[in-house]
């Protein structure tokens, strides 16, 4: 019998081909879900098969990778696909996002702004933004050629209605050069802003769906909103109790059982870098309540 | 002072070590071999390689035996193989009346051309658990036909087609869809249909046919005919002008004669349900042959009611490959889409008490 052998990066060439053309088509057509014969991957679905698609389809041997979970290098699932791509393309990684040619990401933007050349690549559980409100492909597809979007308006004026507030806080539908509603992947809200005019190019990949979308450089992202109820993203009340950053999403990390609560940056490279530049805050817990609050963007 | 949880990657390899260790067991007990895997555990080995999609029982034993006899471990550990080889060709349809039988059964005629066969069935076995199994007590050989014994076998269906009374199976050129090649859209063709339910999970199309078998869709089925044995796979090499043989493949074909259709002008007819499925899996090739059935229902003009016949709702769901994948994904973190919830949460409720305070100072 033959023992397997794998390609670099994993996938074969052929499949690598029909991902970039499906890439090619998403920037062409920014914010459109482009359908494309997803693989089966060696990690389970669900922990990143689409990106890890898209980061094998474009990675060449001079690549230098870093992938984030929750903002952070060191959560185990970034530090299984980088050993993942270390391993089957023996490629550089880095934690760094300014030494990253290639940023794989689940559930956050890096707080550093991202420069011309990078790529940024998104893993997307569910990529349709319509999904939670009509179940069926058949029918999200037309909605999306007829740009019949007020469903998604709807029901974020139903949140209004019931709530006060837009009750979505990630995961946040934006509509892309005024043409497709887009699911910016489940990260915060609070990252949306960063999608906007990004000269680093935003690629998204979902595998268990089947679809990859992207965001060319500069492309114009707006999240959806209404004029009395604009679009506002979560500000913290303290800073970063770790390097003292403000404006930055932090991590809730309880501290006892007694309602003691420490905040703390959810990006380890940025909280990292501060804290080499000397800067450093308080390092101590705080009574947790009425931490947050939010304000306009 | 609270230092950020560090160590995943050290965390892991420890993991993947102890993986090993409870893989391996008491090293004290020889090893699992492959031939006992394929040789013992055969229908477990069967599974793997219909649902993995893959027909090689080494690479399915391997999987077997790497996932600790986790069946879906094992049929992902398998696709994960085999979609990374590269396409040189397709083969010939496999010829299901040529197969060289081991088991058949029909539950329509008593009789029909070429025997009822039972084979190696567990169908009138006595469910007690045999002592015997404690040890290894010998086997006796099986008793074995002669060749000239073997006679032909006509499929049951073209036994009722050539009387007109099943639907015509529809012959077709084209080249048929491939899912692992293609982005599934919708409506599927029934030749994507087949492939989906050919390697969707056992267990999730067991369930939606014994479904429509309470009423969610109901098909009233017969099995027509149940065959088990090996095929040759055959391939056209253009260079040559003829096919080649690859080898044979054992798989196991249900032809589900269901509910007719029809009236005065064309005359009634049964339809067909069709499952095919690599291996010996009888209880899968039926399952599938009755959800294929129940898909059917907008060729029939039947309403679509039941989730058995809801195409949308099957096939974005029968891969268990996908299902453990997206339900086991939740337990990685979430906790930056969580605190952006607690925020909300407590932003309302912060609001709610704001508002609690002005009504009863206003009362």
């Amino acid at each position: 019998m033959t023992l397997p052998e794998y390609n670099f990066a994993y996938l074969d060439e052929q499949t690598k081909r029909m991902i970039r053309r499906a890439i090619l088509k998403g920037i062409a057509i920014p914010g459109y879900q482009v359908p494309f014969a997803s693989r089966e991957m060696p990690m389970p679905y669900g922990w990143g098969t689409g990106g890890v698609q898209v980061t094998a389809a474009i990675l060449g041997p001079d690549d230098v990778l870093k992938v984030i979970d929750q903002g952070a290098d060191d959560t185990t699932n970034a530090v299984s696909i980088r050993a993942f791509f270390a391993k089957t393309a023996n490629v550089a990684t880095t934690t760094k996002t300014a030494d990253a040619t290639v940023i794989q990401t689940r559930h956050r933007i890096p707080e550093a702004p991202l420069s011309a050349g990078q790529v940024i690549v998104y893993q997307v559980p569910i990529p349709e933004p319509l999904r939670f409100l009509e179940p069926r492909e058949t029918e999200t597809r037309v909605m999306h050629g007829l740009e019949e979007y007020g469903l998604i308006h709807v029901k974020l004026y139903e949140d209004i209605a019931q709530h006060g507030h837009i009750a979505t806080t990630y995961a946040y539908p934006v509509k892309v050069e005024d043409r497709y509603v887009m699911d910016p992947s489940p990260i915060p809200k609070f990252d949306n802003p960063k999608m906007n005019g990004s000269p680093a190019l935003q690629l998204f990949g979902a595998g268990r769906e089947k679809r990859i979308y992207a965001l060319p450089p500069f492309t114009h992202v707006v999240s959806l909103d209404f004029e009395d109820h604009p679009f506002q993203v979560q500000k913290f009340k303290q800073p970063c109790a770790l390097c003292n950053a403000t404006g930055v999403y932090l991590d809730e990390v309880v501290t006892d059982d007694r309602g003691g609560r420490m905040y703390v940056c959810s990006d380890t490279d940025h909280c990292e870098t501060r804290r080499q530049d000397g800067h450093h805050g308080t390092g101590l817990p705080i009574a947790g309540q009425e931490t947050v609050k939010e304000d306009a963007a | 002072m609270y230092v950020a949880v560090k160590g995943g990657e050290a965390a892991i390899a420890n993991a993947h070590r102890l993986l090993a260790d409870r893989r391996r067991g008491d090293r004290d007990v020889p090893a699992l071999t492959l031939e006992q895997i394929t040789g013992q555990l055969a229908l477990a080995v069967d599974r793997v390689m219909a649902e993995g999609s893959l027909y090689d029982p080494d690479l399915a034993a391997m999987a077997v035996r790497q996932s600790r006899g986790d069946m879906i471990e094992a049929i992902f550990l398998l696709r994960a193989y085999r979609t990374t080889l590269a396409r040189f060709g397709n083969s010939r349809p496999i010829d299901t009346a040529k197969m060289r039988i081991e088991r058949r059964v029909s539950a329509t005629y008593k009789d029909i051309p070429g025997g009822q066969l039972l084979g190696p069935t567990f169908d009138y076995t006595h469910r007690l658990i045999d002592p015997a199994m404690a040890g290894d007590a010998p086997v006796d050989e099986p008793l074995r036909r002669a060749r000239e014994d073997e006679r032909r076998a006509p499929r049951v269906t073209d036994i009722l087609n050539d009387e007109g009374l099943i639907e015509r199976d529809v012959l077709s050129d084209e080249e048929p869809g491939d899912l692992t090649r293609d982005p599934t859209a919708f409506p599927a063709d029934r030749d994507v249909r087949l492939q989906a339910l050919a390697r969707g999970d056992e267990g999730f199309l067991l369930s939606l046919g014994y479904s429509t078998q309470r009423g969610y869709g109901r098909t009233h089925p017969f099995v027509g005919e149940i065959r088990i044995g090996l095929v040759d796979v055959e391939i056209d090499v253009p260079e040559l002008g003829f096919a080649v043989s690859l080898g044979s493949v054992r798989v196991t074909e249900c032809q589900m004669v269901s509910q007719f259709t029809g009236g005065s002008e064309e005359g009634a007819k049964f339809t067909r349900g069709y499952g095919l499925v690599f291996g010996q899996s009888e209880r899968k090739a039926m399952a599938m042959s009755l959800v294929d059935r129940a898909l059917r229902a907008d060729e029939f003009d039947e309403q679509r009611l039941a989730p058995a016949q809801d195409e949308e709702f099957v096939l974005a769901h029968c891969d268990n490959v996908q299902a453990t994948g997206f339900v086991e994904h939740l337990k990685l973190p979430h906790y930056v889409d969580f605190q952006a919830e607690l925020d909300l949460l407590r932003t309302l409720n912060t609001a709610k008490a704001t508002n609690d305070e002005m009504r009863e100072a206003a009362e």
